[in-house]
């Protein structure tokens, strides 16, 4: 299996490295994309073959690798879930990607996938940072592969320095746990589990690395920029993959390496910053009015989502509740699938969009439903899902994130409960704006009027980008109807989670929280559901035979437009800031620091009126605005050194080369 | 023969509820009218405009999509299921297994949602005004109504609704100050979800005011029968869960015979008759709120429903 698995690495190597002279070749495009698809559907039975076969493979010793040990391929129930859900993704946007013209940085993209799938089946910590640097290299490559306009530039600048500073924490993570284990590889990390000191450092430096690439609040604000700047394709293999990798070294770091003895509260910090990110991710959604950036910030919703159910697991392991932990792991793990799958959709149907309509911004967009009526049902099943309705993907998932949640109080410290409750409460907030932001999008990108001559003259999308609207859709119907299967098929990586004695939660056919507990049955919601549409219609049909008739619209008597406006008045349709209005003022003032001003002309005036609404994510003044300041007081500092004189630059060489010395002789010391 | 109680009392639930969807709504009217000193409509007004309108053909804007046929559907049928699990006059219900706290709120979600997507169909300024409020609204009452069942979680170890009210009937937990509060907000989540007075005014026809019709304004025919229908469905909705959870009293237990139903149904009738007065009574005495002022009243919600939770932590010594 392991075989199959380097197999389909170096497939992609060699996919990028054959891409790399032949790129500007009108067809290799299609070859590349086409070959991706192949490796990642393999990767994807590869995975399932893990998963179901129960055992872990014996690591694979890789013929390269440091001077100081092996590099290792290994794959356990964790990695090979969050492989068979980069197979999924990586299938659909490849896919996808055969359809559109190949990008200028074809090489890049096999090479993001390769870095992808070498951070996940990695078997020591020396592989897994070398492929995690190479999916944050590549991704960089993507994102800037349009450097032609000014804000993809610097997107993909601030995307540089934050992948920076997930290497710069995650290495020393490694490094301190490597340092204390005597060895890299994972058997050798897990034997010597970090205590005192080392483990909250080790805390410190896994959330700020992995939560950087992540999106983790409040080291978030690269996201929103740089996966709308990368093409569609590539954009749903950013939010739906890779920041799902970059949980899972999280996981992995703090969950699995760290050992299962670590106190209970070490699940605190990722509880608040869980859920920190899903109310500020959710809420941002809601103000956005770019399609591509609205689902970035959804993005860092959901990541915030699945960090919360991290956490519970770390709380419920710490205080002995197996069974809890065993609940909150499968939420987070189903969360992560469900999410990636979900979010590949949307974001192949906003590529989609952008294709036909030639536009990311809501504001001239509309109507789309009747143009491409076959992406706006995949889209509609994309945000029901994302807006955790039932019986869709979305809601299994956070219907267990609930149930775990509201077993909180069982964790016997009254500080830990209240903390519970509001996540609970956070938690159900920032999934109803995650409706709302859902609803914002679908109502006035698909529904309504088109809102600008060239959203008029959509027309449907073909070919392999049609196609990769329904793997994904099918998909999110498919894990909506039997949560069940899928949780009894993460039970390897729930397992490597919450303890080996962990069972998933329910069986085949329902999601249960316990022996007699709860239950959920998404197979009898949805079939009842249907069977009531299904009596209603025909009981209309009944009482009331024939079908509607089409009139002009009503609008409250709203007058006809003047024959030089052929799609009506914009002026009597919502934008994208109107509708965004009652939440702007109910939360975004307090939590954005949004702002609304209304300049009207006075009478007898005859300019217009304007309208300018705002806001700003706070980790900016709070954060990135500070570090500025003091890398340019830093660099003041340094300029200093210029105008030294000869004999002080002498003495600075000289102290620098004894200082050198001595800590040469400490280190021999030891 | 559990089995055959189960879908009995499911069936009869199914009928009675039917039943009393209109007059719930039309009986609330009725009372409001006569404490204002009106004569006030006939209760049974609600169910003779569904019928008349479920006679009509619709009349659809040009730009419709299938949106606008589906959604009545999927709202209606939504409502339906989900009042299905809330018990009326007897516990053990078939789908009393399916009936869980969590899942009740996703379906009332569902039918919102298609409300709000109907309401955008068309692309009128109200549709889309009268969804962003709602869903905002929305974004307030859930987490109230997720720390209520959390109140209930804690008590009952569950949060299936058949069980919760089990054994809130059965006493055995007594009265509690946590259950007061968590029932105050969940009385304001449902003033809210229902769209009455403070929240939204169900009588109005000024466009300004307005959340919940101003999604229907594009609505007639057969789809306006089966929206009034899913508003009725809901108000009914939330007083049998409110009915279920806080006024337990009488309710036939599991596997019980038809005396215990009829006994079920008789105080069933009188605790649906209460609430509605209490509605009727509340709406008279109250006038509407600005829209922002909303907020407001949701988060003194949440607040309670906050308080009544970390109460439950200090009293029963759960730290």
């Amino acid at each position: 299996m392991l075989t199959g698995l380097a197999a389909g690495v170096a497939a992609l190597l060699l996919l990028a490295l054959a891409a790399l002279p032949l790129g500007r070749l009108p067809f290799v495009g299609r070859m590349v994309h086409g070959g991706c698809l192949a490796v990642c559907l393999w990767l994807a039975g590869v995975a399932l073959a893990v998963l179901l076969g129960g055992e872990a493979p014996t690591p694979l010793v890789l013929p390269v690798g440091p001077p100081w040990g092996a590099a290792l391929l290994a794959l356990d129930g964790l990695s090979a879930w969050f492989l068979l859900l980069l197979g999924l993704v990586g299938a659909a946007a490849s896919l996808s990607g055969m359809g559109a013209e190949a990008p200028p940085s074809l090489p890049a993209f096999p090479l993001f996938l390769a870095g992808m799938v070498l951070s996940l089946g990695a078997g020591d910590g020396f592989t897994l940072l070398f492929g995690f640097e190479l999916m944050s290299f590549a991704s960089w490559a993507l994102v800037a592969a349009r450097h032609e306009q000014a804000e993809n530039r610097a997107a993909a600048r601030l995307y540089l320095i934050f992948a920076l500073a997930a290497g710069a924490a995650l290495v020393p993570a490694f490094g301190l746990l490597a340092a204390h284990a005597g060895g890299a590889s994972f058997a050798l990390l897990r034997a010597a589990p970090p205590e005192g000191w080392l483990a909250a450092a080790v805390l410190l430096l896994g959330l700020i690395g992995a939560g950087a690439k992540a999106g983790l609040v409040p080291l978030h604000a690269w996201l929103p920029l740089a996966h709308p700047a990368a093409p569609s394709h590539v954009s749903a293999l950013m939010s739906g993959a890779m920041t799902k990798v970059a949980l899972y070294v999280l996981a992995r770091l703090l969950l699995d390496l760290c050992g299962p003895a670590q106190p209970s509260w070490w699940g605190l910090p990722l509880i608040a910053l869980g859920a920190l990110s899903a109310l500020l991710g959710a809420l941002r959604a809601n103000l956005e009015d770019d399609t591509k950036t609205l689902l970035a910030c959804s993005t860092i919703e959901n990541i915030g989502v699945i960090t919360l159910g991290l956490g519970l697991v770390l709380a419920f392991r710490g205080a002995d509740l197996g069974g809890l932990a065993a609940l909150a792991a499968a939420a987070a793990l189903l969360h992560a699938m469900t999410h990636g799958v979900f979010k590949t959709l949307l974001f192949l149907s906003a590529g989609a969009v952008l294709h036909a309509a030639g536009s990311r911004r809501i504001d001239r967009l509309g109507g789309l439903i009747h143009a491409m009526p076959a992406t706006a049902a995949c889209a509609l099943v994309g945000v029901a899902a994302a807006a955790s309705l039932p019986p869709l993907s979305g809601f299994a998932s956070e219907w267990l994130l609930l149930q775990a949640l509201l077993a909180g109080w069982r964790v016997q410290e009254i500080g830990f409960q209240v903390a519970a409750a509001a996540a609970t409460a956070i938690a159900a907030m920032a999934a109803a704006l995650a409706a709302a932001a859902m609803l914002r999008l679908y109502g006035l990108v698909f529904l309504g009027r088109p809102r600008s001559p060239r959203g008029a003259g959509a027309h449907e999308v073909q070919g392999p980008e049609a196609w990769a609207l329904w793997l994904p859709a099918g998909l999110t119907v498919l894990f909506g109807l039997f949560p069940g299967v899928l949780a009894q098929l993460a039970a390897p990586a729930v397992q490597a989670l919450a303890g080996a004695a962990a069972r998933p939660p329910g069986g085949w056919w329902l999601l249960q929280t316990g022996e007699g507990g709860a239950g959920y049955r998404p197979l009898a919601i949805a079939l009842l559901l249907g069977l009531v549409v299904l009596g209603l219609w025909l009981w209309r049909r009944q009482v009331a035979p024939g079908g509607a008739q089409r009139g002009p619209v009503w609008n409250c008597g709203f007058i006809d437009p003047p024959p030089h406006l052929p799609f009506g008045d914009p002026f009597t349709q919502p934008t994208a800031g109107g509708i965004a209005q009652p939440l702007r003022r109910m939360l975004g003032v307090p939590l954005f620091a949004a702002r609304e001003a209304v300049e009207m002309p006075r009478p007898g005036e005859t300019r217009a009126a304007r309208y300018e609404a705002g806001f700003q994510d706070p980790s900016l003044p709070l954060l990135l605005a500070p570090i500025a300041r003091a890398r340019e007081a830093l660099a003041a500092q340094a300029e200093r050194l210029r105008d030294l004189t000869i004999r002080r630059n002498l003495s600075l060489a000289f102290g620098l080369l004894v200082g050198l010395l001595a800590l040469l002789a400490w280190l021999e010391a030891r | 023969m559990a089995w055959l109680g189960a879908i009995l009392t499911q069936l009869l639930h199914l009928a009675l509820v039917l039943v009393a969807a209109p007059l719930v709504v039309g009986g609330t009217r009725w009372l409001k009218a006569r404490l204002m000193g009106r004569r006030g409509p006939h209760p049974l007004q609600p169910w003779r405009d569904v019928r008349k309108l479920l006679r009509k053909r619709p009349l659809l804007a040009e730009n419709a999509s299938e949106i606008s046929e589906l959604a009545p559907l999927v709202g209606a049928a939504a409502c339906l299921l989900a009042l299905a699990m809330v018990p009326s006059f007897a516990h053990g219900m078939l789908l009393a297994p399916v009936g869980d706290l969590i899942l009740l709120a996703g379906l009332l979600a569902l039918a919102r949602m298609a409300l709000a997507l109907a309401g955008m169909d068309v692309g009128t300024a109200f549709g889309g005004l009268g969804a962003a409020r709602e869903m905002s609204f929305a974004a307030f009452a859930e987490p109230a109504l997720l720390l209520c069942v959390l109140t209930f979680a804690i008590l009952a170890g569950t949060t299936n609704l058949d069980a919760v009210a089990v054994l809130l009937r059965d006493g055995s937990l007594g009265l509690r100050i946590s259950l007061g509060l968590a029932a105050v907000a969940m009385l304001a989540v449902a003033v809210a979800e229902n769209a009455r007075i403070p929240v939204d005014n169900p009588a109005t026809h000024l466009e300004l005011t307005m959340v919940h019709e101003a999604m229907l304004l594009e609505s007639s025919g057969w789809h306006l029968a089966l929206w009034e229908a899913q508003s009725a469905l809901r108000l009914t909705l939330w007083f049998a869960l409110l009915a279920a959870i806080f006024l337990p009293f009488g309710t036939a237990p599991a596997g019980a015979g038809p005396l215990a139903w009829l006994l079920g149904l008789l105080a069933w009738v009188a605790k649906m008759a209460g609430l509605c007065l209490a509605l009727a009574v509340f709406e008279s005495a109250i006038a509407k709120m600005r829209v922002f002022r909303v907020p407001e009243f949701l988060g003194a919600a949440l607040l309670l429903a906050l308080l009544a939770v970390a109460l439950l932590f200090v009293s029963t010594g759960l730290a």
